[in-house]
């Protein structure tokens, strides 16, 4: 698989970019790619902000761009509305926005208690929609920019003990349809990719019949890397992507729920 | 302080207003250009203008010419 740190450098010469939930998974490996690619990049995360501040040094220092760690709990608005004034005050422009953070909260019906409600739809659904809103703000000031929301196969397809993760990766969804069509004549794109089931630590707890039986459910007989939803985020923020806005595109290597 | 003379060059440059529109006496939804979609291009335009960034409620109070001045007056001053 090509190296991130080869493939692509240049596309994204100049821009800014914000990654939300970059500390790890599918986040780090959407700030690694776009910093390969060029793009100043904000690293943003609930996560200790000396290991965010560590990332955000290495890629400056591999690839010669610009980075920031910005602590950041997306479920508090204040925190959100903090996160873009911090890039506001340091790069003025704000043109790919990776809308990213998220959390499970797995648990059957009858089962599922108020706090894993609250909890999963304020950082999942509610996070999502401010990190667009103030990021969309920013980005109009611009000619133009590119926003990819990560949702799920869950929230397209629904899963058995997954009622509240879907129930917000499909309202991200219908926040994404709304974003492309109300920004789309200002010249900001608006995508969502929905990966499968990805090797990250979001599915570490799967113990190993649940992990062989979510397998049978994929065509292509493995999961997904992390890299490899970075690389289709990394095309729809792309001028490769120029026409394309309000798609959901999965990531799942041919995964039937 | 805030030159309103800046402002209202903002707003008509925004909305394309005639010479003869009073600019300082408009309020949201007076005139057909200022409508919500024009207040994201005004807001836009203001914040690019002056080189600051407001508040959503900010956005939301901003209802006319005299209001943009003073919203804009009070991030000049604490800037």
């Amino acid at each position: 698989m090509p190296d991130a740190a080869v493939e692509g450098r240049g596309r994204f010469a100049g821009q800014v970019a914000v990654v939300t939930g970059a500390s790890r998974g599918i986040g780090l490996a959407t700030a690694r790619r776009l910093a390969a690619g060029g793009a100043n990049v904000v690293l943003a995360s609930m996560a200790s902000e000396d290991g965010l501040k560590a990332e955000a040094a290495a890629l400056e220092s591999r690839h010669g761009v610009r980075c920031l760690a910005v602590a950041v709990d997306v479920a508090e608005p204040d925190q959100v509305k903090a996160l873009f004034r911090a890039v506001f005050q340091t790069f003025r422009r704000l043109d790919i926005l990776v809308n990213n953070a998220g959390i499970l909260g797995d648990a059957l019906i009858g089962m599922i208690d108020d706090a894993t409600i609250e909890r999963t739809l304020r950082v999942n659904l509610h996070g999502g929609l401010h990190v667009l809103q103030q990021g969309a703000r920013l980005m109009q000031r611009g000619s133009g920019g590119a926003i990819v929301t990560v949702s799920s196969i869950i929230g397209t397809r629904g899963n058995a003990g997954q009622l509240v993760y879907a129930a917000s990766k499909a309202g991200l969804i219908g926040a994404t349809l709304s974003a492309a069509k109300e920004l789309g004549p200002k010249g900001i794109r608006v995508n969502a990719v929905a990966p499968g089931v990805i090797e990250t630590d979001m599915i570490a707890h799967l113990d190993d019949a649940t992990r062989a039986e979510r397998l049978q459910g994929i065509a292509m007989g493995r999961l997904g890397t992390a890299d490899e939803v970075a690389r289709v985020i990394a095309f729809l923020v792309s001028d490769e992507a120029a026409y394309v806005s309000g798609q959901v595109l999965g990531v799942d290597g041919a995964m039937v729920i | 302080m805030v030159e309103r003379a800046q402002v209202e060059k903002v707003f008509r440059e925004v909305f394309q207003l005639p010479d003869d529109v009073d600019v300082p006496s408009l309020a949201y939804r007076q005139r057909p250009e200022w409508d919500s979609v024009g207040h994201m291009q005004l807001i836009a335009a203001l914040e690019t203008e002056f080189d600051v960034m407001l508040e959503t409620d900010e956005v939301i109070d901003m209802s006319s010419f005299d209001k943009a001045v003073e919203i804009l007056e009070r991030h000049l001053v604490h800037a």
